[in-house]
């Protein structure tokens, strides 16, 4: 049983539960202690002294953030001595922090700015000479700007801890401490796998995607290319969070219309690619059960975690899919199908895919990325970045009518749509495979065992007298838990969904800071929504994936199939 | 690995002494350092790959301790004292007089591998500020002109 703690805070008389830190504490009566490198349940270290509060009887000032609540303590969060504590340190960090604030990529939503401000820091009191580090741009995905860096350890504690990728680390001490990877080399020449966790929980400017922006403005502005943009289920519902809507908004139409009014010729929809990796994927694991190929099968559709197989699990690459990721089989559709059916030059033709997602970035660029004959992908915008895109192109929100997606590929099923959660693929998966299996329709579409945001789902489906064990895994560390499981024989599995970021793309690293565990939920909640408003909600009963098989790629796992939405992996030094 | 075929089979010696071990990184990095003179890049991949650590964390302990040294060291190794009184004294110019004289900045290896420029705070020998050893010889009351008479002492027989 829990113990009840009495405490009191600025003189509030208050019980709470044993283990209550005195952070959650003073926020259940409504008193805020500004916070800094803390990030719940992953970076709760205490480094960065913002939280401190003075303690009757204690010796010092102690973090709020890790101190836990002992009975009888009296607590002030404002006295005159803590105030004067977390002044200074804050203004140690100032002292040496870049103060290009209005050119920065963190220009407006910068959490230390807005501390600076909450805490009414006016002047900075030391002339430090600011940080002057070099910027690593080694890779197509995150920029990282050293100088930036108030050495919080967020983007440590979720690369070790949460995906287990451990690129980055703490180098060096004292004064010339860093965050960097071993030798202090690009990301490039270092394990990340790009899933850009560290860039959604970063404070500063020191982790961001690198912008595509330009390049895509480049080529709306050009008459003789047609720019066709295709938007990732995950993102309808966490777009809105950047324009102003609240979290877990579905916003898909309004978004079609904003984009209409930016200027690209065609707005698509990732979600027939995510119908068509289902048939793709689908029959590929019928025929690993049938033919008693390689199994568990392991879906392909998070860069990140693709990266992450080849770079640390070399030896289950034969499981992963085969399959390209939507994003991908779209780019490869779109510069042959597409261009062959609307007569248009594929070499102009320039695809820009609007994505949760930093990973899907260096995807894009994997030079085998191009079996269209030209890049499958010419550019790929975060949801942050097309939140800003729409914002640079002047187009005002909330007048915004909405729009429907652009035919032949504006066609999406709900099982295309829950993609963007955690076991989504999964589930689409079987709602497919159960009617192709046993020719029967299926009464119930939702397998909720495979839904939420737990770490690692498992669930047994009965198909045609056949049990087929499957699981779903988000976060790095916890794909780690299965495969290590699967390697060591205790797990056993048909089929396994893995996604690289916790929660799956809705919890992507190029979605809407913050990405809370609360808002992750309002948005994995969204997409179940939007899924049980469509009237189709199997992939196979897309008709534009219908209609692509009998004009163009004939039957999935098909010669142009093979050719075009398939492809290969490549073992990767850690 | 192929640079250092005799050290191989040593490192490995050195390894299997603290197979299992919780907390024998640093046991592990000072016996390799104590093996090649200093740690090579391809010694704490081996390192980090043998106790299942990430590459990023090894990197960080050998840059965290003063001890590790990533680089080759000279033949001698001169010291200057960073403390406050040295500091005050003028350490700092003593520092880059040597600096000036070697063309090698603190931490680093002059390219005929004779002298490596380090620092350390103080040697317990204030009343003599500003002080630098090289190897384990102590001079004190050091001035920038001193410094090319001290240095020459090293480089006979070249």
């Amino acid at each position: 049983m829990t113990m009840s703690i009495n405490i009191a805070i600025n003189g509030q008389k208050l019980t709470v539960p044993e283990g209550t830190t005195i952070l959650e504490a003073a926020k259940q009566i409504g008193i805020e202690i500004p916070t800094l490198c803390h990030l719940k349940d992953t970076n709760e270290i205490g480094v960065c002294r913002v939280c401190v509060v003075e303690v009757k009887g204690a010796r010092n000032l102690v973090p709020s953030c890790i101190t836990k609540v002992t009975e009888g303590m009296e607590i002030t969060t404002n006295s005159p001595k803590a105030r004067k504590a977390r002044e200074m340190v804050m203004n140690l960090i100032l002292a040496t922090h870049p103060k290009d604030c209005l050119t920065c990529d963190r220009n407006g939503d910068c959490e230390l700015r807005t501390l600076a401000d909450k805490m009414g820091i006016r002047k900075i009191d030391f002339g430090a000479p600011v940080k002057d580090l070099p910027l690593d741009d080694s890779n197509p995905s995150i920029i990282r700007d050293s100088s930036k860096c108030i050495l919080c350890r967020r983007c440590v504690s979720v690369c070790n801890e949460v995906q287990k990728v451990s690129a980055i680390g703490l180098i060096n001490r004292g004064i010339g401490t860093t965050v960097g990877t071993a030798f202090d080399r690009g990301l490039a020449d270092s394990p990340c796998v790009f899933c850009g966790q560290c860039v959604s929980v970063c404070p500063t400017g020191a982790l961001t995607e690198r912008f595509n922006l330009r390049e895509v403005w480049q080529a709306l502005n050009d008459p003789d290319k047609h720019v066709v943009i295709q938007t990732a289920p995950a993102i309808r519902v966490s777009l809105g969070e950047e324009l102003g809507e609240e979290p877990g908004t579905i916003v898909t139409g309004k978004m079609v219309g904003a984009l209409r009014k930016v200027g690209f010729d065609k707005v698509f929809d990732t979600d027939f690619t995510a119908d068509l990796t289902i048939m793709e994927e689908g029959h590929e694991f019928l025929q690993r059960l049938t033919e008693k190929g390689k199994l568990p099968l392991i879906t392909s559709c998070s860069p990140g975690w693709v990266k992450y197989v080849e770079t640390f699990y070399p030896e289950f690459l034969d499981n992963v899919s085969s399959c390209k990721s939507p994003q991908q089989m779209f780019g490869a559709i779109i510069k042959t199908y597409y261009a062959e059916k609307y007569k248009i030059d594929p070499a102009k033709i320039y695809t820009v895919s609007a994505m949760p997602c930093t990973a899907k970035k260096f995807e894009a660029n994997r030079p085998e990325m191009n079996s269209s004959g030209y890049r499958d992908v010419d550019a790929v915008l975060t949801t942050r970045e097309l939140g800003l895109l729409i914002k640079e192109a002047g187009v005002d929100w909330a007048s915004v009518e909405d729009s429907q997606f652009d035919q032949p590929f504006g066609e999406g099923t709900g099982a295309g749509i829950i993609f963007g959660s955690s076991g989504g693929v999964m589930e689409a998966a079987l709602r497919t495979l159960s009617e192709v299996v046993t020719g029967k329709e299926l009464k119930n579409l939702d397998f909720k065992g495979v839904r939420g945001l737990e770490g690692i789902k498992e669930a047994e489906v009965t198909l045609n007298g056949q049990t087929l064990r499957v699981a779903v895994a988000n976060g790095l560390a916890n794909a780690k838990k299965v495969l290590d499981g699967l390697k060591n024989k205790e797990l056993d599995y048909h089929f396994v969904e893995i996604m690289a970021c916790p929660g799956g793309c809705i919890g992507g690293g190029g979605q809407p800071r913050p990405s809370t565990p609360d808002t992750k939920q309002k948005r994995m909640e969204a997409t179940y929504r939007a899924d049980k408003g469509l009237p189709r909600r199997k992939s196979h009963e897309n008709p534009a994936v219908q209609e692509i098989y009998k004009e163009f790629l004939k039957k999935p796992l098909g010669e142009k199939s093979h050719h075009l939405l398939h492809t290969s992996y490549t073992p990767r030094n850690k | 690995m192929e640079n250092c075929c005799c050290g191989e089979s040593k490192l490995s010696g050195i390894l299997a002494r603290y197979q299992g071990q919780d907390g024998a990184l640093i046991k592990a990095l000072q016996d390799a350092q104590g093996l090649y003179g200093y740690l090579p890049e391809e010694v704490l991949a081996r390192i980090a790959d043998y106790f299942d650590h990430p590459y990023s964390q090894v990197y960080g302990v050998a840059t965290f301790y003063a001890q590790f040294r990533l680089k080759p060291r000279g033949e001698n190794l001169i010291r200057v004292c960073t403390g406050t009184v040295c500091h005050i004294m003028g350490g700092p110019q003593v520092l880059a007089k040597i600096s000036e004289e070697l063309n090698i900045s603190l931490g680093e290896t002059t390219e005929d591998n004779k002298f490596t420029l380090g620092s350390a705070v103080c040697f317990g020998a204030c009343s003599q500020a500003p002080v630098i050893m090289v190897n384990d010889d102590i001079y004190g009351r050091v001035t920038p002109e001193r410094i090319a008479a001290i240095l020459a002492r090293y480089c006979t027989g070249v």
